[in-house]
């Protein structure tokens, strides 16, 4: 845990990504040259790498550890809590110092005492943890409780890491990748052997082909932010471009390898068992395929059969997040939330690596392969969860503009441009000419009224960044109208700005409720969002994506923020 | 019961039989002041009563005011009431203010910390009846570290910056944190440079016969000394020409809030240091309970949770409303204004 420990602590004191990675790389050099480290530093790069283990000790647990072990009173330690913004933090702050000192390396810690720890009883486990923390030196419980409850926040990426181990390696960092790929799924045990697979020497077969249910890198989109009269310059002719609507749903790939079917999401989680209907396709595929597209959520399907590339019944995003995190797919959610995969890209055909072939040859492996499989499903009547993403055609830049102000109402998001001659590429690449763009529509905004605040954690801690909004229930001529809650966010102010937002949360306090005030409506805010969907979870009755602060409307009263009838015209067939 | 000797009164705290204020916050005939930190040290009133060393920095923030000053435990008649000081251990010449009157006693802290800082003159408990507390760290995540630890890191940073050939920068409180520093650097490292905003002060402790080690202005070092110098400098400085003169140094923050990551990440230097003049959690208890009173009143800090605490512990403690802790001394940083009432 020590070396551990100097690790994260280097990490956390660094002030630049240069310093950081510097740290991991010296970190990495020296476990490389010694056996012995092997069996931590597959947990090292697990962790810093984004990996989680499902949640190693509950937050109960630990609460119930701490006031045993301080004798404080519970409401003092969510004092504490609330002052700090962060449990891990607060757990080895308030801890009384170690009776005695012993040095126990991190798989050890993961492999023997942690994983295990789930099979205790309650009381065991607070014993064991008690004994342990006993011996543990104070600097290392930051970085042991952080991992415990699984918020590292060091602001470590993925990428980084990656971009480490090749630097420390002289390896290829597309090869350190491939082999990247699945090392964080939760629920690991990482073992010495796989961190020595990580940093071994690229054989001479190495093509950074991945092995049977392992997914090709992620090609990722960037945003496409210059002015739209700029294209053509940009661009060139529409005719070097692929053009396709940017769903609102889940990126995934889809493996067919040797009769067995796996599936990735974006976050390169396997998901497979939470979407079983897509076993229908290994049926209709060939064999030792990868698709790479989006899965989204369909009308439950009627007698009709929707041809192959229609998206007349896409769901909303919100449907969508029904599916995922449930232990349990009940037959009554498959039926009304089944999902499809919409193909948009093609990364392996009977076994060969297609992501040099341009863009527009695997394009027209891939119609093939989809429509074949779509009309042998026909054939035999069998309903198949699989799409093709359209291409889109148009003379020019300006009627492709035109056209994408169509997108919210096919329930996308914009479009995405992909260069014709273009390879598929790993990540999401600096620069080049053969990036895929996304190119957004502008979020749809409100007008709302900010009426709880929370304290924020890590950077902003102790800081009300928290926000809560609402909009009015009626119009003004309505007296009795109230502010109905439908969104919560954090992003999009200044630092400048946010202070004097905390200064007014202070000064407008109506109640604490822990961590959370109420406040009295003073402030408008410009709330943008990328989705909206109905929610019988929101006491608004309406759930909206990605919700941020676009502006701060200080020249607006409250009483002309938006209604609740703006938001439902919103909603996909709400009239808008 | 008799009257309180102490109320919180519109002006600050007001003591009717003696008919003056402590740290008062608007202008009053006579204002006693427990130590020159500028959010105790308003100016205005006709008179000033504080502790001899105190006087040469109140006379420094105030100009030419009318000042008398008393020694640690010498006692004068005011009013009814007979006033004293004791050392309370913040800043130099820092003292809680006893008040008697009719057998009964009242103390008023200021602020204090308990550690003994080498500076200022050790922190003594007072036996009374009430005890006025101050609770800026007023919560159990604030333990400090010894000392001798804390300077012991911040030599070590000093030492390893030195060696990589950058200036050692650090911000902290002109009156009090600076000279603390000071006294506990390892002058064999290199050079110590002091911004002007802090050397005068300097000089009036060096005066009253502290030993600090020789500080130098910025413009006398050339470039090797600059490179392995430490320099104190306000948080004003740090975006002013001044720390130019560096080049790539490496910074850092000393101060209690430094305890919490947060604070640390949000003020984006390359080191915080959490050493406070203020009382930690256990100090605070130990101080309490070394009184022997049973009345507590918790002013500026966590009033709410730590009077709360000691209603627990079946003290009679409440908080009391100040205009403390908003200014200099250590005043939350940006964005925290209070800390929140449980």
């Amino acid at each position: 845990m020590k070396t551990f420990a100097t690790l994260y602590r280097r990490i956390d004191a660094a002030t630049s990504t240069q310093h950081k990675r510097q740290a991991l790389t010296d970190y990495l050099r020296v476990a490389i040259g010694d056996p012995e480290q092997y069996a931590s530093a597959a947990w090292t790069v697990y962790f810093l790498a984004g990996g989680k283990p499902r949640q190693l000790i509950p937050t109960k647990l630990l609460r119930q550890f701490v006031l045993a072990a301080t004798e404080l009173p519970e409401w003092l330690v969510d004092e504490c809590y609330h002052s700090v913004g962060d449990l891990a933090e607060t757990l080895a702050l308030l801890l009384p110092p170690p009776t005695h000192v012993e040095d126990v390396p991190l798989d050890v810690w993961m492999n023997e005492r942690l994983l295990p720890l789930r099979e205790l009883d309650e009381p065991a486990r607070l014993s064991a943890l008690r004994g342990w923390v006993d011996a543990m030196p104070s600097g290392d419980r930051l970085p042991f409780f952080k991992l415990v409850t699984g918020e590292l926040r060091i602001g470590v990426s993925k990428l980084q890491m990656t971009q480490a181990i090749a630097e420390a390696t002289q390896l290829d960092a597309k090869h350190v990748a491939q082999r990247m790929m699945g090392y964080t799924q939760a629920n690991r045990t990482p073992q010495a052997q796989e961190f020595v697979a990580l940093v071994a020497p690229a054989e001479a077969a190495e093509d950074g082909r991945p092995l049977r249910g392992q997914p090709y890198p992620f090609f990722l989109a960037h945003p496409l932010q210059a002015p739209f009269p700029a294209f053509p310059e940009l661009l060139g002719p529409v005719d070097d471009w692929l053009v396709e609507w940017k769903f609102d749903g889940i990126r995934a790939q889809f493996i067919h390898r040797a009769g067995e079917w796996w599936l990735w999401s974006r976050g390169e989680e396997l998901v497979s068992d939470s979407f079983p209907e897509l076993a229908a396709l290994v049926e209709f595929l060939p064999d030792d395929i990868v698709l790479d597209g989006e899965l989204i959520v369909v009308a439950p399907r009627s007698d009709a059969r929707p041809a192959v590339d229609d998206l007349s019944d896409l769901r909303p995003f919100p449907e969508l997040q029904q599916r995922l995190g449930r232990k349990l797919l009940t037959p009554k959610i498959l039926r009304e939330r089944p999902v499809a995969l919409i193909a948009y890209d093609l990364l392996e055909k009977d076994g060969h690596d297609l992501r040099e072939e341009p863009q527009r040859d695997r394009r027209v492996l891939l119609e093939e392969v989809v429509s074949r499989a779509h009309s042998s499903a026909i054939q035999v009547g069998a309903d198949l969860p699989l799409r093709l993403s359209p291409t889109l055609l148009q003379p020019d830049w300006d009627a492709f503009a035109r056209q994408r102000e169509e997108a919210r109402a096919r329930g996308a998001e914009g479009m995405m441009l992909k260069a014709m001659g273009a390879p598929y590429g790993v990540g999401r690449q600096k620069s080049g000419a053969n990036l895929w763009w996304k190119w957004k529509l502008d979020p749809m905004s409100v007008d709302a009224v900010l009426i709880y605040a929370a304290r924020g954690h890590g950077r902003r801690s102790g800081v009300y960044s928290d926000y809560t909004f609402a909009v009015w229930s009626g119009p003004p001529e309505q007296t009795d109208r109230t502010l109905l809650p439908f969104a919560k966010a954090y992003s999009g102010l200044s630092d400048e700005e946010m202070r004097k937002v905390d200064a007014t949360i202070r000064r407008t306090t109506i109640e604490n409720f822990g961590p959370v005030r109420s406040v009295r409506p003073t402030m408008v805010f410009e709330l943008g969002f990328e989705g909206i969907g109905s929610s019988s979870r929101h006491k608004s009755g309406i759930a909206v994506r990605f919700p941020r602060m676009l502006r701060w409307r200080q020249d607006k009263p409250v009483e002309d923020a938006d209604t609740i009838e703006a938001l439902r015209m919103l909603l996909p067939g709400g009239g808008a | 019961m008799t009257k309180d000797l102490i109320v919180p009164a519109a002006e600050g705290l007001c003591c009717p039989p003696g008919n003056f204020y402590i740290d008062p916050w608007r202008p009053v005939a006579l204002a006693v002041i427990t130590h020159a930190h500028s959010d105790h040290t308003r100016w205005g009133s006709r008179a000033y009563l504080c502790h001899e060393d105190c006087a040469p920095i109140l006379r420094k923030r105030l100009g030419d005011v009318r000042i008398e000053t008393l020694r640690y435990g010498e006692s004068r008649e005011i009013g009814k009431v007979r006033l004293s000081l004791n050392p309370a251990g913040h800043v130099l010449g820092s003292a809680q203010v006893r008040i008697e009157h009719r057998g009964e006693v009242w103390v008023a802290s200021g602020d204090y910390k308990l550690e003994a800082d080498g500076v200022s003159a050790p922190f003594e408990p007072v036996r009374c009846d009430a005890f006025i507390t101050e609770s800026t760290f007023g919560l159990p995540i604030y333990r400090w570290r010894p000392q001798a630890e804390v300077m012991g890191d911040i030599n070590a940073w000093w030492a390893e910056n030195a060696r990589a050939g950058r200036a050692s920068v650090m911000q902290a409180y002109g009156l009090g944190k600076a000279q603390r520093l000071l006294r506990h650097l390892d002058p064999n490292i290199g050079p110590i440079v002091c911004h002007g905003a802090i050397e005068p002060l300097n000089q009036i402790h060096r005066d009253l016969g502290v030993a600090l080690p020789p500080t130098l202005n910025v413009t006398a070092l050339d470039k090797a000394g600059l490179a392995r110098c430490f320099a104190l400098a306000p948080h004003s400085a740090i975006e002013s020409p001044w720390i130019r003169r560096f080049g790539v140094h490496s910074d850092a923050f000393a101060s209690g809030w430094m305890q919490l990551r947060g604070n640390r990440r949000r003020l984006g230097v390359d080191q915080g240091f959490a050493l406070s003049d203020h009382a930690d959690w256990p100090g605070l208890l130990q101080a309490i309970a070394a009184t022997g009173a049973e009345r507590i009143f918790v002013t500026h800090g966590s009033d709410d949770a730590l009077s709360r605490y000691l209603r627990e512990k079946g003290y009679d403690a409440r908080p009391m409303a100040t205009e403390y802790g908003d200014e200099e001394g250590e005043a939350e940083p940006a964005g925290e204004v209070d800390t929140g009432g449980a």
